[in-house]
């Protein structure tokens, strides 16, 4: 692979969830240890982006290409085992398993969860005082925690993390932005978040989504001196 | 929520206890002797224990793959059967010559009933199953038509006349004493066994990798897959397991059921009642209600013995289950998705 070619590069695709056709023609690319935020409003067609890259709702047209690999047609179990990690919205934790539990599933050889322990509770110190309680036991800050943990198991290349921040206290949230800052130092980030201040900060390069269709795209510093654009898309001032 | 859920659970063993409590003070009062009482009792737990065996799997493939194995009875009377066959001169099967021990062969038939329900449930689940995982209502009637084609096949190759056991391993026609009552042996050994099974089917489930991916499987499917676990492969595992299990069950049963046809329906009816009731999908719920139905149907075999409701017992699990269904309708431990 090229070092200079990015690590993930999603060319037109066109998705559809039954008979809507929810992506009419998104593109995004992802630099080798960098954060690209895909910003737009709701429904915009963020979160079907990352469904889509993980084989979750496939696109019917167009190309993903990982690492100079094609993802057409490959199930979604075998995406994430080319090194795609996937934080869902709603973090997806499984609540009957303990915080423990949560992460060996999360192992694709054995001995990953040992060889990265250290990284995961330096990063999520918190995890380790909860190692033994049930998922649905966390609070919602340490339930994103535990979801960003579990991608962070096996060496991902890629991590696809869906509105980490969404409905979590500031101090929390402060703490996950470090944590994800970090995290690039491993992986490179695909991020989908509406609080345009978090994304601002965390983010290298931005792609808006509006109404399926990638509409913009650039270096996130140029963006935030774009009032229009933000008004337009974003509706924030 | 935490709270009102673990409230919940802590109401189920209550009236869990409250059930059992009264069932067993039902059974001493219609005959207040320890000899009766013990023989109600055991024989409760014997049933239940036949029911667990081919429940349990029916629960948990429910929970993992939304899938209703409607075959499950007639793979339980596959098990029996072949075990009979193993253990019976001039059977198609026949290994009276080759081990001529007649424990040692009974130990080899409960492994050949586990290989047949395990060959059967792998077919099932890979060849007919698998392209009807987006139709639940055609896993139904396939999986009730697979029942009704085991049936008939069981018919051909073994007659239409029910097998009873004859000649049994030692165990089977042992009995012991207590409170001046005999007690079958191997009654004994199949609740034991059954115990056993429910073990290690938790330790399965609570210790191993496989375990922790059912547990999860059980909750977010598309989750699990997304963390790169072939989910697929791991449905055609517990499946074919599961249909193991249900046979393995049908073989442990065989020397005191024998092995006929009516087998399939006999389970499969009280099975569905018993994982209803403990909730779908809940492995220890179905542990319990199996047991619970066990005992009610014991019960109620003793107490209308000589009345004129001798249809009673077989309509117990069913009463049971509207009881129970009325108060908490995702049954006993079962969440309410």
């Amino acid at each position: 692979m090229n070092d200079s070619a990015p690590v993930l590069a999603i060319e037109n695709i066109h998705t559809f969830i039954g008979q809507f056709h929810i992506l009419e023609g998104a593109s995004v690319a992802v630099q080798q240890g960098g954060i690209t935020v895909l910003l737009g409003r709701n429904g915009a067609g963020k979160t079907t982006t990352l469904k889509s890259v993980m084989g979750i709702t496939p696109p019917s047209q167009g190309s993903i290409h990982f690492r100079g690999e094609p993802l057409a047609g490959k199930p979604s179990n075998v995406i994430a085992q080319m090194g795609i990690g996937y934080v869902p919205e709603h973090r997806a934790i499984f609540r009957e398993l303990t915080v423990k539990e949560n992460l060996q599933i999360a192992e694709r050889k054995r001995g990953d969860l040992a060889r990265r322990g250290d990284l995961i509770f330096d990063l999520f110190p918190d995890l380790k005082r909860l190692y033994g309680l049930p998922g649905g036991n966390l609070s919602g800050g340490q339930q994103q925690m535990l979801a960003m943990a579990r991608a962070l198991v096996p060496e991902n290349h890629l991590l696809l993390i869906d509105e980490p921040s969404e409905g979590l206290a500031p101090v929390i949230i402060e703490q996950l932005m470090r944590a994800i800052t970090r995290l690039t130092d491993h992986a490179s980030v695909l991020l989908v978040e509406q609080n345009f201040r978090v994304a601002s900060r965390l983010a290298n390069d931005y792609v808006i989504v509006d109404e399926g269709q990638s509409v913009a795209s650039g270096l996130i510093a140029n963006l935030v001196n774009d009032d229009a654009l933000i008004q337009r898309y974003l509706g924030v001032a | 929520m935490l709270s009102k859920s673990l409230g919940g659970k802590r109401g189920s063993l209550v009236a869990i206890l409250a059930i059992y409590i009264g069932l067993l003070l039902v059974a001493y009062l219609n005959s207040p002797n320890l000899g009766n009482f013990g023989i109600t009792v055991l024989s409760g737990l014997f049933q239940g224990m036949l029911l667990f065996l081919v429940a349990a799997a029916m629960s948990i493939v429910f929970g993992l793959m939304d899938v209703l194995n409607l075959a499950q009875g007639a793979i339980f009377m596959i098990g029996a059967y072949v075990a009979y066959d193993a253990q019976h001169p001039g059977g198609v099967i026949d290994l009276t010559a080759v081990v001529p021990n007649n424990d040692v062969r009974f130990i080899v038939a409960l492994a050949l009933g586990f290989g047949a329900g395990a060959l059967l449930g792998f077919i099932l689940e890979r060849v007919f199953l698998r392209p009807l995982y987006v139709r639940p209502i055609f896993q139904l009637v396939l999986t009730f038509g697979v029942s009704l084609i085991l049936i008939e096949l069981a018919q051909i190759v073994w007659g239409t006349t029910p097998n009873s056991w004859v000649e049994m391993f030692g165990v089977r026609e042992n009995f012991f004493v207590l409170f001046g009552q005999r007690f079958s042996t191997y009654r004994l050994f199949v609740v034991g066994f059954g115990f056993v099974l429910i073990i290690v089917i938790g330790l399965l489930l609570k210790r191993t990798r496989l375990g922790i991916i059912i547990r999860a499987g059980v909750e977010d499917r598309e989750m699990v897959q997304s963390l790169g676990i072939n989910v697929k492969a791991v449905f055609t595992l517990v499946f074919t397991l599961g249909c193991a299990v249900a046979a393995l069950g049908g073989a442990v049963a065989a020397p005191f059921l024998g092995a006929a046809p009516s087998l399939a329906n006999t389970y499969l009816l009280t099975a569905i009642a018993a994982v209803v009731l403990g909730g779908m999908g809940s492995y220890y719920g179905t542990a319990i209600a199996s047991l619970l139905v066990g005992l009610a149907v014991a019960v109620a075999q003793d107490a209308t013995i000589g009345t004129s409701l001798g249809v009673l017992p077989s309509i117990t699990p069913l009463l049971l289950l509207i009881l129970v269904l009325l108060v908490r309708p995702s049954g006993l431990f079962g969440s309410s998705r």
